[in-house]
């Protein structure tokens, strides 16, 4: 049976809310075959926000299940891109237009 | 934490100003003086600075345009680009929009408007032209390698793994990385979590991660170490500067933690080295192994690549030893000056006042009480709060020079627009004065200043027909005076003209077109609320563009100006100002059961009333006349006069004149203490104090009582009608 589950993230993705984001990523991991992070919330993420990211995609990989990152808040982008993380977490970012035509 | 955040930005707003005043004069220096490395190495670093600090408070549009300004004097510093009259206003303006930006960023987290990005962008644009940056000065050779992206080979390569407990030590990597692209531009970068452990024991506040960056800048490698300096301890780093040899990447694979197959892999990716060199450079380093192993010599130590990168690049770490030396020299000279928050001085100070109240009171018991040794003790006492209000004083005092030599922008800007050629003196730049009277003297200053190169300066022609050097001279000086600061803005221009001043005040219905006046209250009148409006100004001989607000301003700081005019020979302004605006040594007189203090700077000497014949204003001294006012009647003060009464002799700005009062009471240090917003239209008082005894006493305005006395004794001799009341009741 194929379950899927979307999670949304509110708190910022930073060391202070790093260990209540992991719990709730593993449990959904571990319940849920097909995972779906919105991210649309998130004002402000640091190093360990990237590296919940990596850990996610890994143990989605690991257990065989499989997780997407949705809603790339403009915090979320700015890292990722800055990290050059796009393609290695391999989800599609949605670039508003203000900012696709802007400088 | 965003308290933390807002102080930062606060220190760095502030400090940045700082720096940009300190480019300001010195790119003013550049223009006069263009091959001097000194001061092209102390912009250089004021701009880099500016950059370093804005990319800390993560304030990306400053770090930018900082960004473009750096790079342009650091061409002008490589000899690229020549200095020239265009690039120095250029970067001149550069300054000013990094001031406006530091503007921006001090309002709070707002981005600039987009009228100030495109001037931004423009001003990018006209220094890219000067500096020539489109033509490219050094070809670099690019070579395009199957799945490697297009090749660069003058990149850094910096490999940094952080250690776990970094961001429980409350640092945030990325914060690093940030900081580290205001240095110069990340090419390519590879995150490895290799260390990070699977499911539950995965810590999410512990740090696995790691970094391969390949880095274009033109910092040193000091430069860059030192962004990792907070961390230092707490991670490990590997630079490899730029065109770094195949054997070094071979090193740096060995020594990092991962499998040194995926390491050649992201080296390849992020472009530091080709992939037939990285084939090529494993099989090398397989066979080296395979000998060391033979022949038992241990691994290369840890220390060897930097002696290498120092064979290799020699000029680098000179470079970056010399850079060393000037911020260890510049951290020498910044830790002579501590930056305190002005409400803790202003709180000192009031304390400070508060005890100059008490000593007072516990010397006037000990007096009282006579006991020898406890006068001794009280003496000394008042003699060190006497030592301490000075200190204290003094911490609030600053140069005024500072101040001046803004001045020498506006003289170079404004001479400019007029096509004149006028020459800024500074004198007496290191008079002191009170931090809050220098920042409120500006604009008066300012004022001034652009009158006098606007309409006193003639234009060089002029100059020449009236013999003439044609170069104007524009003066600021600044010097202490009985008590005062004087500050004069002194032109060698054309003066003022009397005839069309008066004219102009009868044509506004200042004064009556028959009044008798004399030149210098003829000239006077340009201070008059009314004497002039903008669109009448160019029409006369040019001053009185708000002069009355020239005058209200320096009036609400206790001071006063006037104007001394030689007609073709140029015109005087002269400030005055009082040197502090707290405590000040007072003289205590007593009228009646009153006593009143007379600021002692003012006091000139005391003498006894007599041989003066009824109502008389005045009295002879030495064969002066000298003008009094009987504070008893000023006051209306109640009581019978004493048999003998007092006469103090004071000045203020050349003028004397002398103060009846029954008795001499002696030195008094006094702390002002304003009167009430009720209180502030009445003439001749200019604030209380309170003394040991725990009475009021009324600090008088000597400079009003100065002046009424003046009057009143030119009214009298005028129409013999006089008036004792000089005080106007509310």
């Amino acid at each position: 049976m194929s379950t899927n589950q979307r999670l949304l993230l509110e708190d910022d993705l930073t060391i202070y809310h790093a260990a209540a984001h992991k719990a709730r990523l593993l449990e959904a991991l571990e319940t849920h075959d097909d995972v779906e992070v919105d991210l649309s919330k998130i004002a402000e993420m640091d190093t360990a926000g990237v590296q919940l990211l990596v850990f996610l995609k890994r143990e989605a990989q690991r257990l065989g299940k499989r997780a997407r990152i949705v809603g790339h808040s403009p915090a979320v982008r700015d890292v990722i891109d800055f990290l050059h993380l796009a393609a290695w977490l391999g989800d599609p970012m949605v670039i508003p237009s203000a900012q696709g035509t802007g400088a | 934490m965003d308290d933390l955040n807002s102080e930062l930005t606060g220190v760095f707003v502030q400090e940045s100003r700082e720096q940009l005043a300190e480019m300001e004069r010195l790119l003013l220096q550049l223009e006069q003086e263009p091959s001097s490395r000194d001061n092209l190495d102390a912009i250089f670093r004021a701009a880099h600075t500016v950059k370093g600090s804005a990319g800390v408070v993560e304030c990306d549009f400053i770090v930018l345009f900082a960004h473009e300004v750096e790079s342009t004097l650091d061409r002008v510093r490589n000899g690229e680009v020549t200095v020239t009259s265009e690039l120095a206003s250029v970067l001149l303006t550069c300054c000013d929009h990094l001031g406006q930006l530091l503007d921006v960023l001090a309002q709070g987290p707002h981005a600039p408007t987009p009228e100030m990005e495109s001037e931004g962008f423009v001003l990018i644009g006209r220094l890219n032209q000067l500096s020539g940056t489109t033509s490219p000065t050094i070809t670099e050779s690019k070579v395009n390698v199957s799945g490697g992206g297009p090749m660069s080979t003058d990149n850094w390569h910096i490999s940094v793994r952080f250690g776990a407990d970094v961001m429980k030590f409350g640092m945030d990597p990325l914060a690093f990385l940030r900081y580290l692209a205001s240095l110069g531009e990340i090419v390519g970068i590879e995150t490895l979590a290799d260390t990070m452990p699977a499911g539950k024991d995965m810590d999410p506040e512990c740090c696995y991660l790691g970094f391969e960056i390949a880095f274009k800048s033109r910092a040193s490698k000091s430069e860059i170490e030192a962004v990792f300096a907070f961390v230092r301890d707490d991670c490990t780093l590997h630079i490899l500067p730029p065109d770094s040899k195949l054997e070094e990447f071979m090193e740096l694979i060995q020594k990092l933690p991962e499998d040194s197959l995926r390491l050649g892999e992201i080296l390849v990716k992020i472009g530091a080295v080709t992939e037939a060199e990285l084939v090529e450079g494993l099989k090398r380093q397989q066979g080296a192994a395979r000998d060391a192993e033979s022949s038992g010599e241990p691994a290369p130590p840890l220390g060897h690549v930097l002696v290498e990168q120092q064979v290799v690049q020699p000029v680098l770490v000179e470079a970056a030893a010399v850079h060393q030396a000037q911020v260890s020299e510049k951290k020498a000279k910044e830790a002579r000056v501590i930056r305190v928050h002005a409400d803790k001085l202003d709180r000192l100070i009031d304390l400070v006042g508060e005890m100059v109240i008490a000593g007072a009171s516990a010397h006037l018991l000990a007096l009282k009480h006579g006991k020898g040794d406890l006068v001794e003790a009280a003496s000394v006492l008042s003699r060190l709060v006497e030592d301490i209000r000075d200190s204290a004083l003094q911490l609030r005092m600053v140069q005024i020079g500072e101040t001046f030599s803004r001045f020498n922008r506006v003289v170079r800007d404004v001479s400019r627009d007029l096509g004149k050629d006028i020459e800024l003196v500074l004198t007496g730049g290191d008079t002191e004065l009170d931090k809050s009277v220098v920042e409120k003297i500006g604009d008066p200053l300012m004022h001034l200043v652009r009158n006098a190169l606007d309409h006193g300066i003639e234009p060089a022609d002029v100059r020449q027909a009236r013999g003439k050097p044609t170069r104007g001279q524009l003066t600021l000086n600044a010097c202490h005076d009985s008590g005062s600061i004087v500050i004069q803005v002194m032109d060698d221009g054309g003066g003022l003209n009397a005839e069309r001043i008066r004219a102009k005040a009868v044509e506004r219905g200042l004064i009556h077109a028959d009044e008798p006046l004399s030149e210098q209250q003829i000239i006077n009148l340009i201070f008059e609320a009314g004497f002039s409006t903008a669109d009448s100004v160019s029409n006369l001989s040019g001053r009185g563009v708000g002069m009355d607000v020239v005058r209200r301003n320096i009036q609400a700081l206790r001071g006063t100006v006037d104007v001394v005019s030689s007609p073709g020979q140029g015109c005087t302004f002269t400030i005055r100002l009082p040197l502090t605006l707290a405590i000040i040594d007072g003289f205590l007189v007593g009228v009646g059961k009153s006593a009143y203090v007379i600021p002692l700077e003012t006091v000139v000497e005391c003498i006894e009333l007599r041989d003066v014949a009824g109502d008389r204003n005045f009295l002879k001294l030495r064969g002066e006349v000298l003008p009094f006012v009987r504070l008893r009647e000023l006051f209306v003060v109640e009581g019978e006069r004493p048999p003998r009464e007092n006469v103090v002799v004071v000045r203020y700005a050349g003028q004397r004149a002398g103060i009846v009062v029954d008795q001499l009471m002696g030195e008094f240090q006094t702390v002002i203490k304003p009167l009430g917003a009720l209180f502030s239209h009445l003439k001749g008082i200019g604030g209380s104090t309170i003394l040991g005894s725990g009475e009021v006493a009324l600090i008088l305005d000597v400079e009003s009582l100065v002046h009424r006395c003046a009057d009143a004794e030119e009214q009298q001799s005028r129409s013999a009608t006089s008036s004792n009341r000089l005080l106007s009741a509310p």
